[in-house]
């Protein structure tokens, strides 16, 4: 357990919506609601449309509802694809 | 004033209306080309990310998917070309249709027939002109492309990949768009949309490990290989959108360069034509002198 962060990026086709760090992740699925802690293994979701909560390594909970999407998770790496709103 | 004189005065009021429209088209875009630059700058997160996304499935997984594999014998093939809606931007256009050309007659020569699929009023009018198959075009949004629109596309695009061979459907999609590699450099490129190539090597160690699939590896190309021809398509049209403006804004100097140069030729001949005009005037007087002391000399 080296890394205890998630480096977490939300990406919309226009930008970059948010990046930062961050201690969980949690998204709906089309298999259900995931959560995604630190040294997660790689996994490629599909997600419907929802809410992803991003709790950030400050404590702060950032919420976004996504029109459908993707989700990828690598080396502590998630990245969240998709159109996004706050 | 003499009728040379007024001539040359005229052409030059024209000249110097046409310089102030050049000029300001050439401020417009330039001041565009920075926003269409950081358009492409901003989608290309999402384009690399899909981009390793699909990469990752492609390699971890063996799942046949009629989006990755290619066909054994293909018949047809789509090709976008992405133009640019108005002219006056030098050879940006032209530059992407023959590019386009070049393509076609290389598919042609492997034995396919091509679907064209253009984009911007340019290429349009360019096939309608010259009799030529139109499959799909779409018109109006050149220099501000927004991601509905290639979304439009894309799903046309791929309606027709995934469509049966028998119906007209292509086994190869192609793309070409302008590449905006800097602002004095903008190059046509080909690209393969689909089908993916995935015996190319991975980039990066993002590929390394193997990854689990919400819900299947097959859902999961289903779900992604759409996504990622729009982000293609999307990008490909940032791209175009910007190099468009930055071919015109050279365009457009290069006139108001031109314009100046035949102001101050043509200044050059109206002070000549005036001199002219001046000396023809002060000969006319000093003869006509000349002509009234003779004959008062000769009357005396």
């Amino acid at each position: 357990m080296s890394d205890t962060k998630l480096t977490v990026e939300v990406v919309s086709p226009e930008k970059r919506v948010w990046s930062g760090e961050a201690t969980s992740v949690s998204a709906r699925t089309v298999d259900g609601d995931i959560g995604i802690l630190a040294n997660h293994i790689s996994l490629l979701g599909v997600l419907v449309p929802g809410v992803v909560s991003i709790k950030g390594s400050d404590g702060t909970t950032t919420e976004f509802t996504m029109d459908g999407g993707f989700i990828s998770v690598n080396k502590n790496r998630v990245s969240i694809l998709g159109q996004a709103s706050n | 004033m003499g009728a040379q004189l007024r001539i040359y005065r005229r052409r030059m009021r024209s000249v110097k209306a046409t310089k102030k429209i050049t000029r300001a088209m050439e401020l417009i875009s330039a001041s565009r080309i920075v926003k269409a630059q950081q358009r492409v700058q901003a989608s290309s997160p999402y384009s690399t990310e899909l981009t390793n996304a699909v990469r990752a499935v492609a390699l971890s997984s063996n799942t046949a998917h009629p989006l990755t594999s290619v066909a054994e014998n293909p018949k047809r093939a789509a090709v976008l070309i992405i133009t640019a809606d108005r002219g006056m931007a030098g050879a940006y256009s032209n530059a992407a249709i023959k590019e386009g050309d070049l393509l076609i007659a290389t598919l042609k020569a492997r034995g396919l027939e091509v679907d064209a699929y253009l984009v911007g009023r340019k290429a349009v009018n360019f096939y309608r002109f010259r009799d030529r198959a139109i499959t799909a075009s779409w018109t109006g949004f050149s220099d501000n492309p927004t991601f509905e629109k290639a979304q439009e596309v894309s799903a046309a695009l791929i309606e027709t990949f995934l469509a049966d061979a028998n119906a007209a459907g292509v086994d190869e999609l192609h793309i070409i768009y302008t590449k905006f590699k800097s602002m004095i450099l903008q190059e046509p490129v080909a690209d393969v949309l689909l089908p993916l190539a995935t015996t190319g090597t991975p980039e990066g160690e993002a590929t390394g490990s193997a990854y689990e699939f919400e819900s299947s590896a097959e859902s999961v190309l289903n779900a992604l290989l759409p996504r990622y021809v729009e982000a293609r398509v999307f990008n490909a049209m940032l791209q175009s959108a910007a190099s468009e403006h930055a071919a015109r804004r050279r365009a457009m100097k290069s006139a108001t360069d031109n314009a100046d140069e035949l102001i101050k030729s043509l200044t050059r001949l109206a002070n000549a034509a005036r001199q002219a005009e001046i000396t023809q005037e002060i000969s006319e007087i000093v003869g006509g002198a000349d002509a009234l002391a003779s004959a008062s000399a000769g009357s005396e």
